[in-house]
């Protein structure tokens, strides 16, 4: 089944729904991705700060409890 | 007093599924939006833990920034982003037949000036070990212009059927 958007006009209160056209098909396709790849960066971007939160910990010999409740 | 006034109709999602929700030729002519959603996608969440909606207004996807307090289990977090949000939805894995609920509010919607926006929204979910997700975001978005249009869509896939959308005006009195 094709992808259809819900369009409510509210001068009219007329509600339609139709089909997506090649263009927001194509468009829409493109967010994903780019969603996915922002979504990965910040996951990334996460992980590697807590990895080097944790190094720190480790040289000065502290838990990453420890850690947090000193940051805290 | 504040007087809600639906504009528009309901939306309910029919069998087959929806990409977006569109509101259009929103009149100028209140002081506030409130815009309504019960929502539940086509897709499972994956890795992550819930699908997010997204909010254009305009038809305009920059020029947002949204500073956002989640909180799921025991551990709330906050985080900025750049996107433009629409708070957390229940994906297709989630207990059958439940629906997330958020709430969005557009003060000024019309002012020539860039807007602010709230949004909170609750997952639902009554499986053992899942948490639901709770949000809170404080948005803004930098158009000048009225805001004429709201299109609603998802990170992934398509609103299930029976996903609802409701748009209210605020009027002052």
């Amino acid at each position: 089944m094709a992808d259809t958007k819900i369009i409510v006009n509210c001068e009219t209160g007329e509600v339609s729904e139709v089909e997506l056209s090649a263009e927001e098909i194509k468009q829409r396709e493109a967010d994903a991705i780019a969603y996915a790849k922002a979504k990965a960066d910040e996951e990334q971007a996460a992980a590697e700060k807590a990895e080097a939160k944790a190094a720190i910990a480790d040289r000065l010999g502290l838990t990453p409890d420890e850690l947090a409740l000193l940051l805290g | 007093m504040a007087t809600y006034i639906q504009i528009g109709s309901t939306v309910t999602v029919g069998a087959g599924g929806a990409a977006s929700i569109d509101f259009s030729s929103i009149p100028s002519t209140y002081t506030d939006l409130v815009l309504k959603l019960s929502a539940r996608g086509t897709t499972t969440s994956g890795a992550r833990d819930s699908l997010l909606a997204t909010l254009n207004f305009n038809g305009t996807s920059t020029t947002y920034t949204v500073k956002v307090v989640r909180a799921s289990g025991g551990t709330p977090s906050a985080s900025s982003t750049g996107g433009p949000t629409g708070g957390y939805v229940n994906a297709s894995n989630f207990t059958a037949s439940t629906f997330s609920s958020t709430e969005i509010y557009v003060p000024n919607y019309a002012s020539s000036n860039a807007k602010s926006f709230s949004i909170d929204s609750v997952t639902e979910q009554n499986a053992t070990g899942w948490d639901t997700i709770m949000g809170l975001e404080a948005a803004l978005w930098n158009g000048t212009s009225a805001i004429n249009q709201i299109t609603l869509t998802l990170d992934y896939g398509n609103f299930a059927q029976y996903s609802t959308a409701s748009l209210y005006g605020i009027s002052k009195s």
